[in-house]
This record gives C-alpha cells, structure tokens and sequence, in this order.
C-alpha cells in the first residue's frame, strides 16, 4: 500500500516519511494504514455481528442432537482461550520490544504470538474432531451448521493472523526492523487483539452461556 | 487523455531492496491495466458503469415491449425472470452505484487537494474486482441461464432443492465477489477522506459531494459485511448442504430477509447520499450562490446515514412481525424523510434569488429535485403499514423506487455527468443535443413510471409475466411502454452527446461553468499528479474564494499560521500488476466455486496469496513531482519497510 508513514512535526500537522516528504500533507497524525485497519476493523465487526446474531436467532432450534451442552466442554475451552489471551499480551510485549529496539525480544515476543494462536488453533482442530466423533456435523443440525460456520470463520481469522505475524518475523531477517517501522507491527497487533476480544464474545456466546 | 504525456517515463532501475521493480508504462493499454491513477480508475468506473447501465435498459425495454398488451408471448415466463432480477442486480450493483464511486474516485481527491486516494493500489484492486463480479455475473447467460430470483432472491426460494440450476450460483458468488471490491473501495475513501485534506481543508469546509461520499462510505463498510454473510450462508447451503436455511431443520428463512435488508435499505441510501452530493455541486454553481444552509445539508445526510440502519423492516410490514413492531419502523420511516425534506428545501433556496444558468446540468438538477420529491412522497405513503399492505409487491411499488432510484439518483448522476464531462476530458458537451436528450428522457421516464403508480392501485402486481385483458390493466401498460421508446432515444442521444463531445467538443478550459470547488482550479484535464503545488484552503467554496475573494462574507480564518513544511511538488505513487493480478484470481475462484471443483479454488487462493506477498514486497516505484510539473525517478529509501 502506501510507502509513507507519518512522523510529528512541530505544528501538529505531520509529514511523511520515508520517500520523498515534500508535499504529502497530513490531515491528521494518525497513519494511513492505521486508519486504514481501525475502518477494517469497524467493518469487521458488522461481519462477526451478522455470524454471532445468526447463531443467536438459531440458538435452541435445532431439531435433533447433539446440543450444545451434550459437545461443549468448557475446562478445555477455558485453556485455548487463556493461550489466547496470553498471544495478545505477548504482542504487546513484541511491539514495546520494537519501540525499544530491541530486536532479539522483538523477534522472541512476535515468535511467541504467533506460536500461542498456533497453540489456540491447534484446541480449535483438536475440539473439531472430536466434536464430529460425538455426532455433531456441518450438516446435522442448526447448532452444527451455525457453530461451525462462526467457530471456523473465527479460526481463519486467526490462521491469517499468524501468517501475517510469521511474515513479520521473517522479513526482519531479510531486512532489519528498527523502532521507525512500529507501525506496521502496531497495525498487525490491532488486528490479532481484535480476532483475540472477538474470541471472548464467542466464548462467552456460544460456550459459557450453555452452562448459566 | 493528456494523462501521462507530461514527462518522459523515469528511468528507475531495480532499486536495491525492493523484490520486484514495478511497471512504468505512460500510455497504451498496459499502462491503463496497471494504472493506479485515480483519475483513469474513475473513468474506467464511469465508462463501466454507463456500459452496465445500457445493458441493464435492453433488459427493461424488453420486460416492458413483453407488457405492453395482454397475454403477450415475447418472453417466456423463464426469461422474464432473468430479465427482471438481472435488470435489477445490474442496476443496483453494477451500474449506478459503481457511477457514484466513479464520481468519488475522480472528483474526491481533486476536491479536497489530495494527489490520489491513500492506497492507490488498493483503489485499482477495487475497480478490476468490481469488472470481475460484473462479467461473471453475465456469463451466467452463456452457462445455464441467469439469476431469476429477484434482485433480493428470498430464501427458501434459493435453495438447492427450489432452485436447481445454476443462476442463483452465480447471484450469490457475484454478488460476494463484487462486495469485496466496493468495501476495499470505501475503506480507502474513508482514509482519504480523514487523513489527505489539503492545509486548511477543515471537515466543515469540504465540498458537500466529498462530505456525502464520506458518509455514503461509512454506510458500506457497514451494510455490506451483512451482506457478505448472508450470501456466504445460503452458498454454504447450496454448496456443503448446511442448514441456515432449511426450514424442515428449525431453520427460518426470513432470517434473509432481515440480513438482506439491513444491507439492502442503506444501500438505497449508499445510492441517494453521492447524488444529493452531486445535486449540492450542481445547484450553487448554475445559480451562482453559496449553498443555502451548509451545515444543515452535511448534518442531514449524516442523520439520514445513521436513520438508514433503523428502517429495514419496512419492507417486510407484510411478513406478520406484529403491530408494534411494525408501528416503531413505520416511526422511523416517517423521520428519515425529514431530513431528506430538509435537503430539498435547502436546494430550494439555494435556486431561490440565484442568477440561474439552465445548462443542460442545472436541467437534470431541477428534474431530480422534481422527480426524486414525488419518489419521496411515495416512499412516506409506502411507509404506512396499512397502505403497504394494499400497494406491497404492486406496480405502486415499482413505480416507487424507480422514481427515487432511477429519477432521483440516476438523474442526479446524469447532472454531474454533464457538469463534469468537461473537467474530465477537457472539452464542452455540446449543449443542444444536451437539452433534445433532457427533454426526451426526462418525459419518457414520467410516461413510463408515472402510470406504474395507477397500475398498482388497481392491483397490478410486479414480476408477473403478463395479464390478462379485460381488467382494465391494457392502456397504462401500453402508455408505459411507449414512454421507454421516448426515454430510449434520450438515452440515446446522450452516449451520441459524450461521443460527439469526445470527437468534437469545444475547449473547456479550465473552468467553463465559474465553480466553486477545487477540482476547477486545475486544468482540465488535472495532470496525472493534478496539484504540483499543493492547495491551501483559507474557506467553504475554495476556488470560489480564491477567484473573488471580495466576495466572502465573514471571518476568514488563515488555513496555518506558519506553514511547517514546503508545499511543492508531490509524491507520486509507481504503477503496479498486482491489483490486476489479484482481481482476476478471483475469476477462477468463482467458477471453481461455481462448479463444485476445490482444485480451481485452491489454485485460486494460491494466486491471490502469491499475488498478495508480491503486492507487499514490489519496490517503491513511483516519482515526485515538483512544482512546474517535472518529476524525479523516486529511491528506495534508506530505512523502512517498504509495506
């Protein structure tokens, strides 16, 4: 996308940077491309509101089982949303370390993101399996076909997630990521905390609410 | 186009870091496949979208010879099921709402000083995947037969077991593939919008069309992801035998509607906000007046992009929802339409006391203020649960939203066609053959839809193939037909006037019609980089101020007190293949959707992902611009990601 990222000039008006600053006015100190994921974001947001709604209209009708409360086991649940809670943290470690210019913590903190939602993902293949030993199937009933569809749209959230932090890390081989780049961690890192508070509300949702 | 003549093309060597060096084509058909100039993307968006909307007006001049007398056998029950839903889709998604972005692409940076959108590849991924969703959509006559569900293609009527062939395939794929293009397109308005005002361009002293297109945005990137959805769900349905809409599973199909109508009435106003936008550029310039009650018209459109959210179930009064909640959308209702009101009456005086110049634009203004008051009028009367439950699904209600979708926005955007055909190609529409077409399509389209509104009373209802005679249905089917022969020819003459424009037009100059914004301050057609000095804005009207400056009234607030930075010269951003590459991944992705073959959609997203890293990593590119016009060869910088 855009190669400029704004740096502060005194006047409160910012300029970009790296390639050529002349005339690339800003309106506001707020990057392009940060902007840019807050209105992804915000869009986003209406597409997991659209699945969790449709869950929640179907919730209860299914006709046949298996039933939420017959598959969801929360102990289990409990622990890949702790990891992932965790990756989230770790992501703010990852950029602070950035910010420091501290690039072996840089490099270890963006690896342990990336391996944590790893980890999640991991539960999430796991919990699939085994949910379709017990019967429950894309096709078998409601429950199925809207846990799926929500659960699964979720995980591929998440997976993009993790490629795109892989490809940080490998890039800041090829070339070295300094403190000046923290933005483009700092977009990555909107992203992956909101995939992380998305998971709260399905888990919530569709898990905890099961067993009130 | 003058485009890309200005220069010779910089001869820029591999930088150093970057892993692929980008194209630099000035001229001829690859520099227009990998252009990223928001200028000839809005172009080819206009140019599309008029093509759409041709093929889109034989489906409707074929629908309507089909009814104009009774038991009539031209189109089969079949095909005039296609023809109806495809003259819909087309006119909806393909045709008036790409005009709007067109207009946005072009006019919205040159508006607020800005050298292009922020991400200008990501504005060229927008266009190809729009082209993408269009064509597959119109191969579906070539393979099978088109969508004939309607342009809101109900569930359960699209389930497999209802819907075997493959039409309601390609409505849903298309439709999902399209989506994409229009939010990636929104997302980077918004951005542009917020972040690449010129100095002093302060929010309440944009052009209205950029305030509406701003807002038109923000409905997008929200209406749409429902959309998404709802698409993906009954695709899921067709393709893995999922259940969100089979009712013999618990499921409930008016599920559908209510995500199609969230989406579905914003998009109505994702159609009306850019041409009450263009209706607010076009009336003050011909009547030489500042518009009337500025702030009022932003905060009306923001008002009616909020309301836009809360009226979706009036389109469903009829499905039994019950009274109350009936009674609190028919409220909502009600109060979107003040708003609207608020903005006819501030048009109104505007015109009032103005030195008013009737060019052929000013004509199409005062028709769609005309046309698109009785649209709303109707739209209140609709919004009476009781008077919706005779007129629902009747010609009242095609003869509804045609006038404020056809005679409100469309006529709108024929406005701003003549109004900134000049800007665009630097020469004069001829202004004859302007006003012949006006005064044919304007009364064609009152002959053909007014009637509508009788047919509907006596209880004609839409998409019903044909009638029989004796009902007393015959003479206003006829005279509706006989107006398309009118409009047609208006039509016509209009695709004559741009070409003979073209071919023929005088010199526009600079600015023909003494305008007020800033896209007029620059030459027509604006060089690629359209401001080699970046503007400073110091009030409402820019170009108006900066041309009479004793002319304004009020304080007149210095765009900066000391300007930090040096104004000159612009970055200009490198052309790329991977928008275009990326897009038409997306084609074999639908068919391989479309047919059930994972293998074609696998190496579909393969593309996409290879195309995607090669988007990230492709080298700067690009030149900067300084002021006179002459352009440097941009290095790849020291430090950075080049992301």
């Amino acid at each position: 996308m855009t190669t400029e990222r704004a740096v502060h000039v005194p006047g409160g008006v910012a300029v970009s940077s790296p390639v050529a600053t002349q005339g690339t006015y800003k309106s506001t100190t707020l990057p392009d491309i940060k902007l840019m994921m807050w209105v992804f974001l915000a869009s986003d947001c209406m597409f997991f509101g659209t699945l969790i709604g449709t869950y929640l209209v179907y919730k209860g009708r299914s006709l046949v089982g298996p039933y939420p409360v017959d598959v969801l086991d929360i102990p289990l649940t409990t622990v890949s949303t702790f990891v992932l809670l965790m990756s989230s943290f770790l992501m703010v470690l990852a950029l602070h370390s950035l910010r420091q210019d501290d690039t072996f913590k840089f490099r270890l903190w963006t690896f342990g993101v990336a391996f944590f939602g790893s980890i999640f993902l991991g539960f999430q293949i796991y919990e699939f399996i085994h949910f379709v030993d017990l019967g429950l199937t894309l096709q078998g009933n409601l429950f199925g076909t809207t846990f799926y569809v929500l659960t699964g749209t979720h995980g591929v959230h998440v997976a993009i997630g993790i490629l795109w932090l892989l490809s940080i890390l490998v890039h800041s081989f090829v070339k070295p990521w300094t403190s000046k780049d923290d933005v483009y961690l700092e977009v990555a890192g909107l992203y992956w905390h909101f995939v992380d508070v998305v998971w709260i509300v399905i888990f919530t949702v569709v898990y905890l609410v099961e067993f009130v | 186009m003058a485009i890309g003549k200005l220069g010779a093309p910089p001869v820029v060597g591999r930088p150093p870091d970057a892993l692929l060096s980008r194209p630099t084509w000035t001229e001829g058909l690859l520099s227009w496949l990998t252009t990223v100039d928001h200028k000839r993307l809005g172009i080819l968006y206009i140019v599309t979208s008029l093509g759409f909307t041709a093929i889109a007006s034989v489906e409707a001049f074929l629908i309507r010879l089909q009814l104009a007398s009774p038991n009539n056998t031209l189109l089969s029950p079949d095909v005039y099921n296609q023809m109806f839903t495809m003259h819909g889709v087309t006119m909806v998604f393909l045709a008036i709402m790409p005009l709007a972005i067109g207009f946005a692409n072009y006019f919205v940076p040159l508006q607020i000083g800005a050298r292009d959108l922020a991400f200008p590849r990501l504005n060229a991924f927008g266009y190809w995947v729009y082209l993408v969703g269009g064509v597959f959509l119109y191969t579906s006559f070539l393979l099978g037969g088109a969508p004939d569900v309607g342009w809101f293609a109900y569930a359960p009527l699209t389930s497999l077991s209802n819907n075997p062939g493959l039409g309601t395939d390609f409505y849903m794929i298309g439709l999902f593939v399209g989506g994409i293009g229009t939010l990636a397109t929104a997302m980077n308005l918004i951005v542009t919008i917020i972040n690449m005002r010129a100095p002093g361009m302060r929010i309440m002293r944009m052009p209205v069309f950029t305030w509406m297109i701003l807002v038109t945005s923000f409905l997008i990137i929200f209406a749409f992801p429902p959309l998404t959805v709802a698409l993906f769900q009954v695709m899921m349905d067709r393709t893995f035998d999922t259940l969100f809409y089979v009712p013999a599973a618990g499921a409930l199909p008016i599920l559908w509607q209510h995500l199609f109508w969230i989406f579905g009435h914003p998009e109505v106003y994702i159609i009306a906000l850019p041409a009450f936008g263009v209706i607010s550029e076009v009336i003050p310039t011909f009547s030489r007046k500042p518009l009337f009650g500025y702030p009022v018209v932003i905060l009306s459109g923001i008002f009616i992009g909020f309301m836009g959210f809360a009226v979706w179930t009036h389109h469903m009064f009829t499905t039994g929802l019950g009274p109350v909640v009936n009674t609190a959308f028919a409220i909502t209702s009600f109060v979107i339409g003040i708003p609207t009101g608020i903005k006819v009456f501030n048009w109104l005086a505007t015109i009032w006391g103005g030195k008013v110049w009737f060019s052929t634009a000013m004509l199409y203004a005062v028709a769609f203020l005309i046309t698109f008051t009785v649209g709303g009028i109707t739209g209140i009367m609709l919004a009476v649960p009781p008077f919706d439950a005779q007129a629902q699904d009747s010609y009242f209600v095609v003869a509804h939203f045609h006038f404020v979708m056809g005679g409100g926005a469309l006529l709108a955007f024929f406005a701003g066609l003549y109004y900134w055909f000049p800007k665009m190609t630097g020469k004069l529409m001829s202004e004859r053959i302007g006003k012949l077409s006006f005064w044919l399509l304007v009364p064609g389209f009152w002959v053909i839809f007014f009637p509508q509104h009788f047919l509907g009373l006596m209880g004609m209802p839409r998409r019903t193939q044909t009638y029989v005679e004796g009902i007393g249905l015959e003479f206003w089917n006829l005279v509706s037909t006989a107006g398309t022969f009118i409009m047609g020819a208006g039509l016509v003459l209009l695709l004559v006037n741009i070409v003979h424009g073209l071919l023929r037009g005088a010199p526009a100059g600079n600015d023909p019609w003494d305008a007020r914004t800033l896209e007029w301050s620059t030459t027509s057609p604006p060089p690629y980089y359209d401001f080699d000095r970046q503007p400073v804005v110091n009030d409402r009207d820019a170009h108006w101020v900066q041309k009479y400056p004793e002319s304004v009234h009020g304080e007149r607030v210095p765009a900066s007190a000391s300007e930090p930075y040096d104004r000159g010269g612009a970055h200009m951003p490198g052309q790329s293949w991977y928008p275009l590459i990326a897009a038409l991944s997306l084609l074999p992705f639908s068919y391989g959707w479309l047919y059930d073959n994972m293998w074609l959609v696998g190496v579909s997203m393969l593309i996409l992902i290879v195309a995607t890293y090669a988007w990230a990593l492709e080298g700067v590119g690009g030149k900067h611009i300084h002021v006179g016009g002459h352009d440097e060869a941009h290095r790849a910088p020291d430090e950075g990601v080049d992301a």
